[in-house]
């Protein structure tokens, strides 16, 4: 937060110093360069005064943890591949690719492994989809603990992920009649695993290798992941090993013990796989400071497991009055869709949220109406409308 | 445009389950296919011989679960509760614990022999495994102490909060009712 302020300042300190300078007859004088600039390099850096990094929660087990995506420092639908959040459940395996192997079995005609040279060599496609934990906004639940939009939304993001279609891989191997789900397991030290319907997996399910154009990184599960678009992101199984075709789920830890959502009446809905739409400022967020009165773009993301973002609405009166946002195109199904709103801040007390509509024609609902359905106990897939609150100093807080 | 994509995808897939396509991939042998499959189902498949009563499993409980778990099941720094928390999945202060929640006694062997102990997941023997979740279970009152449980008994203990799940009604939250305009 400090630092995004503190690269606002200097950018508008910038301007001002070249506005002075225009006025003044240009005095400004270009610095000659005393020495030559660094060489071509092997492997890009960002400019050393760049500072954007994700958040993580103090713990005594990191391995056992997760980490936050900047999205205030953010622009544009893409998290770039080093903010993207992590969620590990027993550490980031170190995994060489020449020795890793996938192992297909179960209800097949034929079992099969592959090594990561042949997946590389079967018909590929590349798709901009989110990914979002669905634990994500759990902090909102219960009183509003995150100070800024980081923790409080930072379990998503957004990459192009390449890879092979599950469907073409399961069709080699031949899935038998009565096959209805498969298990996906990993290869980390505490073989994370999840039944996945294998509807799902014939239709838009990879096993993706690559991630924003390189390989994926080994905290998303290099060399080979699971990706299953608009579903919670633990069912996205990284560092894949193994997959059995089966007819039935296996009811493993992550699908029994956690994430299952439990209700007011004490039953807990299972197998609660979508993460519905949702959206949320980004700027101006918790914890940022307006430096005075006048225009300010708002800006915001917003996305939806279900499909393609169709609408979103600002209000700056904490929800009475809504005014459509304008959204950056492409709109993309399953990822994330940019949104600005232009505002006149006249220096008062002011309540940011917005709320988005998806292609099937679902609005996202507020924290009040998730509650009065879901009660305090569901941790999950909390998808409710974020309201900033601009105090007449400038300054944002989550309320 | 997606669902035609879809279509086209579950009709290839019907397609190649007469021959493959692409012939890439070999075939794994039988001892490859069982040292990699770990997963075990509620009704005991999977499950491996052995077995194990809550008196050996008390022992390897305090050296290498109690740290994170406590002493009783408790929870601790590291963990939320493995034991207790009887009926209070309704109240204001629900504990899903191995017993309140849990569904599946199968599930807890498949979890402790794929990822326990934390530090040093897959080394203990399908004898510990079954020993360790003996004593998780009678932490819970779900056992005896000096019950066996092996892959035979194992599926057939009925976990209290087995009926307790139901299928995801989402969405479940109605849309408010001006939906359009400001």
């Amino acid at each position: 937060m400090k630092k995004s302020n503190r690269r606002r300042f200097l950018e508008i300190t910038a301007l001002g110093g070249t506005l002075a300078a225009c006025k003044t007859g240009g005095k400004v004088e270009e610095p000659a360069p005393s020495r030559l600039g660094k060489p071509v390099s092997a492997y890009g850096e960002r400019a050393p005064f760049e500072k954007a990094a994700r958040w993580t929660r103090t713990t005594r087990t990191p391995e056992q943890a997760s980490s936050n995506t900047p999205h205030q420092d953010l622009n544009g639908i893409v998290t770039p591949s080093s903010l993207h959040y992590e969620r590990h459940h027993a550490g980031v395996p170190r995994i060489d690719p020449a020795e890793h192997r996938l192992l297909i079995h179960g209800m097949v005609e034929r079992p099969l492994i592959f090594t990561m040279d042949e997946l590389h060599r079967l018909p590929s496609v590349s798709k901009i989809y989110f990914l979002e934990c669905a634990g994500n906004t759990s902090s909102e639940w219960p009183e509003k603990t995150a100070p800024d939009v980081q923790q409080s939304h930072g379990l998503a993001s957004c990459s192009e992920w390449t890879g092979v279609p599950l469907s073409l891989v399961l069709a080699e191997c031949g899935v038998k009649p009565g096959a209805s789900w498969i298990l996906a397991e990993g290869a980390d030290p505490c073989r994370m695993s999840r039944s996945v319907p294998l509807a799902k997996c014939l239709d838009d399910v990879l096993l993706a290798y690559g991630q924003n154009g390189e390989a994926i990184r080994p905290e998303q599960g290099y060399p080979l992941r699971l990706f299953v678009p608009g579903w919670e992101g633990n069912i996205s199984v990284k560092w894949l090993r193994r997959i059995k075709v089966g007819d039935q789920p296996t009811y493993t830890r992550d699908e029994t013990s956690k994430y299952t959502d439990l209700m007011p009446d004490g039953t807990a809905r299972q197998f609660t796989f979508e993460m519905e739409a949702k959206s949320v400022i980004t700027y101006p967020s918790g914890g940022q400071k307006l430096s005075g009165p006048g225009f300010c773009e708002v800006k915001g993301v917003a996305w939806s497991g279900r499909g393609r973002i169709e609408r979103v609405e600002c209000s700056t009166d904490g929800g009475k009055t809504w005014k459509d946002a304008q959204l950056q195109e492409p709109r993309l199904r399953i990822a994330f869709t940019r949104f600005r709103f232009p505002w006149n801040w006249d220096g008062s007390e002011a309540l940011l949220v917005s709320r988005c509509t998806d292609e099937t024609g679902y609005v996202q609902p507020s924290k009040e109406e998730l509650i009065a359905v879901r009660g305090l106990h569901s941790n999950y897939h909390y998808n409710g409308t974020k309201v900033w609150k601009v105090a007449a100093d400038g300054s944002v807080s989550n309320v | 445009m997606c669902k035609g994509w879809s279509a086209l995808l579950l009709l290839a897939a019907a397609l190649a389950a007469q021959s493959p396509k692409y012939h890439v991939g070999r075939a794994p042998t039988s001892d490859e296919i069982k040292a990699w499959d770990i997963s075990v189902l509620p009704d005991g498949t999977g499950l491996p011989e052995g077995k194990g009563s809550a008196v050996e499993g008390k022992a390897l409980y305090e050296s290498r679960c109690q740290k994170c778990h406590g002493a009783k099941g408790e929870g601790g720094d590291y963990e939320q509760p493995i034991a207790g928390g009887k009926d209070t999945l309704k109240t204001p202060k629900p504990i899903k614990s191995v017993g309140s929640y849990w569904p599946y006694a199968t599930t807890v062997w498949d979890y402790v022999n794929r990822a326990m102990p934390f530090d040093r997941p897959e080394t203990l023997t399908h004898d510990q495994v079954y020993s360790a979740v003996a004593y998780v279970l009678f932490l819970n009152g779900l056992v005896g102490e000096k019950d066996v449980l092996d892959a035979k008994s194992l599926p057939l203990i009925k976990m209290p909060n087995r009926d307790g799940f139901v299928k995801d009604p989402r969405p479940d939250v109605a849309a408010p009712s001006k939906k359009k305009g400001s």
